[in-house]
């Protein structure tokens, strides 16, 4: 018996219970799907659910990982004494961050929903995310100027983080 | 190949102005060629071996693991790091949100969606006590949910050399566990995505939004448990590999690659670090950290309201008593300011009949005040002071003094929330109020005037307002 299994997971890829918890999974989807067939946006929600991986894979994270290459290059090209990329950097990334998590509220989608849902309108948030963004860029180079001066005073400068 | 590798990386550590690790040096050359082999090119076929192989063999130009993925950090550890959060914190979104559907109330049919066939949850009575229960629940949900967006795309990026990695499976076990993840990534980020949308009230995905993120969640549980089942002893390993401590005192200069290992994800020609691994948590926990001050604020409520800058429920109303968060307008709902006028009267309902009371005959009962929060199934809440007169006087007075449930209807006719029902323990709670006034003065027609209820720990849309009728029973 133990030859057996030993030899089962040898040609399947895995241990036994591999195939019994994934395809419980497949069961427990594949059910979700019967139920929710008879529902007229079925199709709509298959279609969110496989572009959301899509579009993470395929367009976030390339546009993402390609800007940061961009970067890098950019900085081996002008290097300083004091490291810079991660000053630009972690703005960026804060800044995509909200952008990403509050775009409704940022490029006004939704504002009948909006109004109907806190009798209030969309109209402060673009402004605020740009001064949020300011906000971290400005603290971003302050940093960097300390480190700069630090740097000058010290006579070493050379660790980014 | 890997001596040019080594001779690259040494390139790239000079490039960004860092000296090479003393172990790139050339002295050591020799024995690094043995290391530098790829533990993952060399993982055993399953079986039929031979079309693996034949699969292995058909590369496409381009799919090169070792030119994609570059950077050094990514690797089991930092993997298992992001994966050890997740692991603690996801149940945790999955649970309060399954909790908030059966705060709904299922067993009355009013928890969305209603047909959810063997995936039905075990229904038991809200508590209404402690009051802010709701708050609490839905708070976690959101702001948890939300806090964790960096983890999960952290994650997903310790990941990616995993989706084009070639062949993209040796074995049928391979085939089926990669298929599996599809459910556990689709379904994170569709919750992700429906919940951010729903939270913001932008409706554009054009399904409904409490079907589509319950099934969305048992297909996210059905990818969690495999992953997590099939994951966790690779994960505790990883995490043993190196000690937290010691990354945290790693500088970016002296921070080294994973060693390459069968995983696959650590890089085969990494390039120098822009950043330690230390750095790199604390950008993800900056991350988190940001989105959590930008949210905490429309659940806590109070000056800290003020910091929620980019949500709905961050902005303020003004300084009156009824300045506060108005969940559907009066408007919205259509209701006539006419009918909330003198012609108006609260309808008690029991097999025993009927009786009608106008508004000046309720604010002669005895009035009951308390603070209670109205908190939202989209995780914000705002905390004022009711005064109203009990809903289990008024069952009395329907001569239904212990009812089992009772059914508030509004004027409103549209909205799918202009009419819950309550459970007994909701009707009899001695906070549980038909509220007339709100921080001593009459709610305004946005808050529900003429009255509205008002129940502690009830869902915020089920705190039913411009109350209509109200029907007791004890079947």
């Amino acid at each position: 018996m133990r030859v057996l299994l030993r030899r089962f997971s040898r040609a399947y890829g895995a241990a036994p219970h591999q195939p019994l918890l994934v395809l419980g999974a497949f069961a427990l989807t594949a059910y979700v799907v019967v139920l929710l067939v008879p529902d007229s946006s079925f199709t709509r929600m298959l279609v969110w659910f496989l572009a959301a991986v899509v579009l993470h894979d395929l367009v976030l994270f390339p546009v993402y990982a390609g800007a940061d290459r961009l970067l890098r290059a950019g900085a081996r090209r002008g290097r300083t004494a004091v490291g810079w990329v991660n000053h630009v950097r972690v703005p960026v990334l804060g800044s995509a961050l909200l952008l990403l998590v509050f775009l409704p509220g940022i490029i006004r989608q939704g504002e009948f929903t909006y109004y109907a849902a806190t009798g209030q309108t969309q109209q402060p948030f673009l402004g605020r995310w740009l001064l949020l963004t300011a906000a971290m860029f400005a603290l971003s180079a302050l940093w960097y100027l300390v480190r700069v001066m630090r740097s000058r005073h010290l006579g070493v400068g050379r660790d980014g983080n | 190949m890997c001596r040019a590798a080594v001779f690259q990386l040494d390139a790239s550590y000079r490039a960004v102005g860092a000296s090479p690790p003393p172990e790139l040096g050339s002295a050591r050359l020799a024995p690094r060629e043995e290391t530098r082999r790829d533990p993952w090119e060399e993982l055993p076929f399953g079986a039929p071996a031979g079309a693996w192989r034949l699969l292995a063999r058909l590369r496409p130009s381009g799919v090169r693991r070792s030119r994609m993925w570059r950077s050094p950090l990514r690797g089991p550890w930092l993997t298992s790091v992001f994966g050890a959060v997740l692991l603690v914190t996801l149940p945790l979104v999955t649970i309060t949100g399954l909790l908030s559907y059966i705060a709904y109330g299922p067993q009355f049919g009013q928890a969305f969606p209603r047909e959810v066939g063997w995936l039905r949850l075990p229904a038991f009575d809200w508590p209404t006590s402690p009051a802010w229960l709701y708050v609490l629940n839905q708070g976690t949900h959101v702001i948890l949910g939300l806090v964790l967006i960096p983890v999960v795309l952290a994650k997903l990026w310790s990941v990616v050399p995993k989706l084009l990695e070639w062949p993209p499976a040796r074995s049928p076990a391979k085939v089926l566990e990669r298929l599996a993840l599809l459910l556990l990534v689709g379904g994170v980020l569709f919750e992700i995505v429906t919940g951010v949308l729903n939270i913001q009230y932008d409706y554009v995905f054009g399904f409904s939004f409490y079907t589509a993120h319950y099934f969305g969640a048992w297909v996210f549980i059905a990818g969690f448990v495999v992953h997590v089942a099939l994951k966790i002893p690779r994960m505790l390993a990883a995490l043993r590999s190196r000690s937290p401590r010691s990354v945290l005192r790693t500088t970016r200069a002296e921070t080294r690659p994973e060693p390459l290992d069968s995983t696959g994800l650590v890089a085969a020609e990494p390039a120098a670090p822009t950043m330690s691994r230390r750095g790199a948590l604390g950008l993800v926990g900056a991350g988190s950290l940001l989105l959590g001050v930008l949210s905490i604020g429309q659940v806590v409520g109070g000056p800290a309201r003020r910091a929620a800058l980019l949500l709905p429920r961050g902005r303020s109303y003004g300084s009156g008593p009824n300045d506060f968060q108005v969940n559907r307008t009066a408007e919205a709902a259509g209701i006539d300011p006419a009918d909330t006028e003198e012609s108006w009267r609260l309808v008690l309902r029991s097999r025993n009949g009927t009786s009608r009371f106008f508004r000046g005959e309720l604010l002669g009962m005895p009035q009951h005040t308390a603070t209670l929060p109205i908190a939202c199934v989209e995780g914000w809440a705002t905390t004022q002071r009711w005064t109203g007169v009990r809903l289990r006087e008024l069952a009395v007075l329907a001569g239904v003094p212990e009812p089992t449930w009772a059914r508030v209807s509004s004027i409103e006719t549209v909205g799918a929330f202009r009419a819950a029902t309550l459970q007994s323990n909701q009707v009899l709670d001695p906070d549980a109020l038909l509220a007339l006034r709100v921080n001593d003065v009459d709610l305004a027609l946005d808050h529900g005037y003429p009255a509205r209820v008002i129940v502690p720990a009830l869902p915020g849309v089920h705190n039913t307002k411009w109350v209509r009728d109200i029907e007791f029973g004890s079947d």
